[in-house]
């Protein structure tokens, strides 16, 4: 009891001292010097439609790498935490059958979720979405073939092939940056293109679609190993 | 509306926080993280936003002349992105953690794992 004593005090210090920062906000009514310098300059310096993704893959496409390392090193350590759970594989399944509708209903759906996916992360430059989202997306279909028939055999080895494909091709991209153009990561390695259509913002679709495959392949990765562990 | 939207963020923090402490068991503690993590990108999002602005995307109904005027601040919008990417992958170890945790003791009441404890 005396523990909860504690806890409720400590939420009642944090509710007065959030009630303090919201009564005390007020929201700005134009753009700070930042955001007014992105504003103006993405459409003729990078090419991008969507604000939010030149700032991510290209004004900040430094930290979008750690971002992408951060979540290859958590997919990694997770492998290894339940590496001594995986199952072997071979071993007869005693699961009741998903039903007709779930599995009937997965192969319907699947395809059209990957295709899906990649809409989002190939327009990520001229629509709301981009890498993280359509790579979530893609994965989202490996997790309905998973509830589906959770002892399904996934090629493991083309989704690690994948990922490090995309993920060595976006260093690589990042790199000629700096001999082509301005510096690391920098879009303009290859012509801006018409603006507002899908060849456009120079090598932003392209880093996008690596990092979507990255994404999904790295989600698709940790729900296997998530879903393959069983207690023996 | 965005004062709507911070408030509601400020509570999922509250409730996250208070089911993370007053929990024992370690999954449902995992769940009040998701929920204050969920709240504190709220409440980012809620302070990038403009009264009377769109969506920092250009498109016909926002010329690049007047974006300056017409956009919200696409900033804290890009931070709330990487958090939340980042989020998931540690909600995703946490979850491997419990797993082996688990397999050590054969249960989840974080209270019996006293190693660490001093």
């Amino acid at each position: 009891m005396v523990r909860h004593l504690f806890v409720l005090l400590l939420l009642t210090a944090l509710g007065t001292l959030f009630f303090a920062l919201q009564a005390g906000f007020s929201p700005d009514s134009e753009l700070n010097q930042v955001g007014r310098y992105y504003a103006s300059h993405t459409a003729q310096d990078l090419g991008a439609a969507n604000i939010v993704t030149a700032i991510i893959v290209t004004y900040r496409g430094l930290d979008t790498l750690g971002e992408v390392t951060v979540l290859f090193l958590a997919s990694t350590i997770i492998g290894m935490v339940l590496s001594k759970g995986m199952q072997k594989g071979g071993k007869v399944s005693d699961l009741p059958p998903a039903g007709e509708l779930l599995s009937t209903g997965s192969r319907l759906l699947v395809p059209l979720i990957l295709l899906l996916g990649c809409y989002v992360f190939i327009n990520g430059h001229l629509t709301p979405g981009g890498g993280f989202q359509g790579g979530a997306i893609l994965a989202s279909a490996a997790l309905m073939l998973l509830l589906a028939d959770p002892l399904r055999p996934f090629n493991s080895r083309f989704i690690a092939v994948v990922e490090s494909t995309s993920g060595l091709l976006y260093v690589v991209i990042g790199v000629l940056g700096i001999f082509v153009a301005g510096g690391f990561l920098d879009n303009r390695i290859l012509p801006l293109g018409s603006y507002g259509t899908i060849f456009s913002a120079g090598a932003i679709p392209i880093i996008y679609t690596l990092i979507g495959l990255k994404v999904g392949a790295e989600f698709s990765s940790m729900l296997l190993k998530l879903s393959k562990t069983e207690e023996r | 509306m965005a004062d709507i939207a911070m408030a509601t963020g400020f509570i999922l923090i509250l409730i996250g926080i208070f089911g993370a402490l007053t929990n024992r068991n370690m999954l449902r503690m995992i769940v009040g993280f998701v929920i204050a993590s969920t709240g504190v990108n709220l409440v980012m999002v809620a302070v990038g936003y403009m009264r009377g602005r769109t969506a920092p995307i250009l498109d016909d109904a926002v010329p690049v002349a007047d974006a300056v005027t017409r956009i919200i601040d696409p900033l804290p919008q890009a931070l709330v992105l990487t958090a939340i990417v980042i989020g998931l992958g540690v909600t995703a170890l946490m979850l491997a953690f419990t797993y082996r945790l688990f397999v050590t003791k054969g249960t989840l009441d974080i209270s019996k794992f006293r190693e660490l404890k001093w």
